[in-house]
């Protein structure tokens, strides 16, 4: 565990980086340091590596004092990854990666044999090994940063905005790519960010800053959601945060509905629904669902499938949340979602009063998956 | 070495301590304004055709690494021994260290900018006296001030063709009259030249770009 | 005459092929004071420009110095310096040195400085002792810009040793000092063409050296 205690930073010119802070980091655990900018994330990150060195107060790994080992040697037990990746532009992408185990001692096949298997653990195609970083994207340049990062199997990982930089699809993917790696490796990682939604996202422990260097709220990100400490918090959580509360509670329990499901080939009898549904889902000879229909539209053995209403983003139960399934509903034209299972086949179909009854028992349950938020 | 004769300048000269510095100045200063006379054209030139530029670089460079000396003297043949003689080659260094400069301050406008400009509706001439050259300058002052302080050491090497040297003149008499301290002198009055003609530079270049960061002076 | 028939006239005479006055004897000479300049200069200028640049202090300083080092006149130097110490190589060397440690040592500072800092940063935070984040992060790219730095020094040197011979000292100089007190043009416009061959040859001696020496992670990225 990284224990930070009492830590300032005050610089010569008397600005105070970090006021007092102490937080404890769990171990095995995405840690997230969140804040406007001049909050002292950045400053309170580097001096778990001591390339800020604090005016007052310890820092703790593992129940000894950073300070009691060479900084060269703390370094290399910890992974860096920043903003722009930061790579060697002279050196190939493999070489790049094998970095700290060359500086460890490892010999040159060794350690060239492990940064090829990193860049398959951080999707890279093994083909880019040769490459310059000038030719990879900033997204690739970002996972050779993380692989690099890895490379001498550090158990703690400290990352400094680093998807800051690239384009929010690019940066939905490296979110999910870490999460993926972290499931597999299970490091210590501080993570940096100013946006919320990140810090939400891929957080187990969300500590948000305030300018100045306070902390303002140290906790779960459902619980940030659920019960922001004061008004600086819930402001910067932003307005939806109701909504995005969702993402922790589990889709698993709610009731489906199987009758309204259909197949394209259904015989007539079966193009009835129960009186309180309105439409028909019609799904494919492989129970894909392919749209809502009317039941006085639909003709037995001659269903158009470019003539049905749009299904909506279907949901999984068991791994979606109810934001997803919730989300499903409100943009299915006929109010309902659509479940199915991780082969795309549906499973039912659940109306939004239904939806709706389940948030109205989650919240009284206080029931909450912190898995589900993935 | 006799320091009270510092400033007894032979009559042989036929100037005095404060003509040869007029007379320095003239023949350092002139190349250099016919050289960025000369390289504003030309630069614009390899920055509208960009082939222009690699052979040019190309030229320049030879032209550069000819010996003052052998400049001056081929010259005679033409130009005799005379001032001219000496300011040619100098204006050709000039040329050289200036082409090059305006070239990377006039690429180093951001094409945004360029392209905000024309948006503005501001003509191609327009555009460069009004965008182009004066987010150049501090690249042209740059180049400017190179240029300025080896003209005027350079200018001195002019005394082996018939005392065309101005100060270097003094270099010459220092051995003919074994009077070291005129070597001095005109060791530090060249010197001195060029540090306070690089300081009048500066001086410009903040003048011209109050929109500059006043930090750093490097370079 | 032009100047075309001056080379061809010098290049032309038999006799200055050998000998102690002959142009292999005298490019020898050459190269050699060029060289021992420009190693002196580079000893003097690549640590400090190297050193300040990587912790980016005392640039204003290394400005002030590096205008003085230009502003004072080499001719005037040599003259100088051989009145008080006499003739020889060593006190050829001084202008010489003055002349090329300015571009080296402002180019290698600016070099270094203007590397991007992110990589330099993460390598900290590996870390990576300073002197090798200096010699290993920084150097590699920074590399183009003090070979440049290296090569305009070299070419002011390669040209400007013509001057030792004003000192009695051999080199390509000869020819032109002894060309022109002899009115022999042939001899000057020879010895200017044989320096300009140099300065070129210097030039793609410096291209060479870029292209074995800067990754082509470095090269292409430019």
């Amino acid at each position: 565990m990284i224990r930070i205690d009492q830590v300032t930073k005050r610089y010569a010119d008397g600005t105070v980086a970090v006021d007092r802070l102490s937080l404890d980091i769990p171990d095995r655990a995405i840690t997230v340091l969140v804040g406007p900018s001049g909050c002292g994330k950045t400053t309170t990150l580097r001096m778990i590596n001591r390339m800020v060195e604090p005016s007052e107060g310890t820092i703790l790994l593992d129940g000894a004092d950073i300070r009691d080992q060479p900084v060269n040697t703390l370094r290399r037990s910890m992974g860096y990854v920043i903003q722009n990746a930061g790579l060697f532009q002279h050196r190939t992408i493999l070489d790049n990666i094998a970095t700290v185990p060359r500086l460890l001692g490892w010999s040159k096949p060794k350690a060239r044999e492990r940064a090829a298997e990193l860049m398959g653990r951080v999707g890279l195609d093994t083909a880019l090994a040769k490459r310059y970083p000038y030719q990879l994207s900033g997204g690739q340049q970002q996972r050779v940063g993380v692989a690099r990062a890895l490379a001498a199997d550090p158990p703690v990982l400290l990352m400094d905005e680093p998807f800051s930089a690239v384009d929010p699809i690019v940066r939905k993917g490296l979110q999910d790519e870490l999460l993926r790696i972290q499931d597999e490796l299970g490091k210590t990682i501080v993570f940096v960010t100013h946006d919320i939604d990140e810090a939400i996202k891929l957080g187990t422990m969300v500590a948000v800053l305030r300018t100045g260097g306070h902390l303002a709220q140290y906790a779960p990100p459902a619980e940030l959601l659920t019960a922001p400490a004061d008004a600086f918090v819930e402001d910067f959580l932003g307005a939806d945060r109701g909504i995005r509360r969702l993402s922790f509670f589990p889709s698993a329990g709610l009731e489906l509905r199987t009758e309204p499901v259909v197949a394209m080939d259904a015989p007539a009898a079966r193009l009835t629904a129960p009186a309180d549904v309105p439409y028909l889902l019609v799904v494919d000879t492989d129970g894909r669902p392919l749209g809502w229909g009317a039941p006085d539209d639909l003709t037995a053995g001659a269903i158009d499938p470019a003539r049905l209403l749009n299904h909506g983003r279907p949901f999984t139960p068991g791994r979606d949340s109810l934001r997803t399934a919730l989300d499903g509903a409100v943009l299915s034209p006929t109010g309902w979602a659509v479940a199915v299972d991780d082969e795309g086949r549906a499973t039912g179909v659940v109306s939004q009063q239904v939806i709706g009854e389940a948030i109205r028992t989650a919240h009284a349950a206080g029931r909450e998956d912190v898995t589900a938020a993935r | 070495m006799n320091l009270s004769r510092f400033f007894d300048i032979p009559s042989d000269l036929q100037h005095s301590y404060a003509g040869l510095i007029g007379l320095h100045l003239r023949e350092a200063l002139i190349p250099v304004l016919a050289g960025l006379l000369l390289a504003l054209p030309l630069a614009q030139l390899c920055v509208r055709f960009k082939w222009v530029y690699p052979p040019l670089f190309g030229i320049t460079t030879v032209l550069y690494a000819i010996p003052s000396l052998a400049f001056f003297v081929v010259l005679i043949d033409y130009t005799g021994l005379s001032e001219t003689t000496v300011m040619i080659p100098l204006a050709v260094y000039s040329l050289v260290v200036l082409v090059p400069a305006i070239v990377d301050g006039v690429r180093s406008v951001p094409q945004e900018t360029l392209a905000a400009a024309t948006a503005l509706g501001l003509g191609p001439v327009r555009r460069y006296l009004q965008v182009q050259l004066p987010i150049a300058v501090p690249a042209i002052i740059a180049g400017l001030r190179v240029a300025t302080v080896s003209s005027v050491s350079l200018v001195s090497v002019g005394m082996l063709i018939g005392n065309q040297g101005a100060l270097g003149n003094l270099l010459n008499d220092a051995q003919i009259y074994h009077r070291p301290e005129l070597a001095v002198n005109s060791v530090v009055t060249t010197a001195l030249l060029a540090v306070v003609l690089d300081a009048v530079l500066v001086g410009v270049r903040m003048l011209l770009t109050p929109w500059m960061p006043k930090e750093s002076t490097a370079r | 005459m032009n100047v075309l028939d001056y080379i061809s006239h010098f290049f032309g005479d038999g006799a200055l092929w050998h000998g102690y006055d002959g142009i292999p004897t005298r490019l020898g000479e050459h190269v050699v004071y060029s060289l021992e300049a420009l190693v002196l200069a580079a000893v003097i200028g690549l640590p400090v420009g190297l050193v300040t640049g990587h912790f980016g202090r005392g640039g204003n300083t290394l400005a002030l110095i590096a205008t003085g080092g230009r502003a004072l006149p080499t001719f005037g130097l040599l003259v100088l310096v051989v009145t008080w110490f006499g003739f020889g190589t060593g006190p050829a060397m001084v202008p010489l040195v003055v002349l090329a440690v300015p571009p080296i040592l402002v180019t290698t500072y600016e070099a270094v400085r203007s590397v991007d800092p992110s990589p330099v940063d993460a390598a900290r935070g590996m870390g990576i002792h300073e002197s090798r984040i200096l010699f290993r992060v920084e150097l590699p790219v920074a590399l183009p810009l003090i070979l440049s730095g290296l090569r305009s020094a070299a070419i002011q040197i390669v040209s400007t040793a013509t001057i030792a011979a004003y000192t009695g000292l051999g080199g390509l100089g000869r020819y032109i000092i002894d060309g022109l007190s002899q009115k022999n043009y042939e001899k000057v416009v020879g010895g200017a063409t044989l320096v300009a061959g140099m300065a070129l040859v210097t030039l793609l001696f410096f291209w060479a050296v870029s292209r074995f020496t800067v990754s082509p992670g470095v090269r292409r990225s430019e």
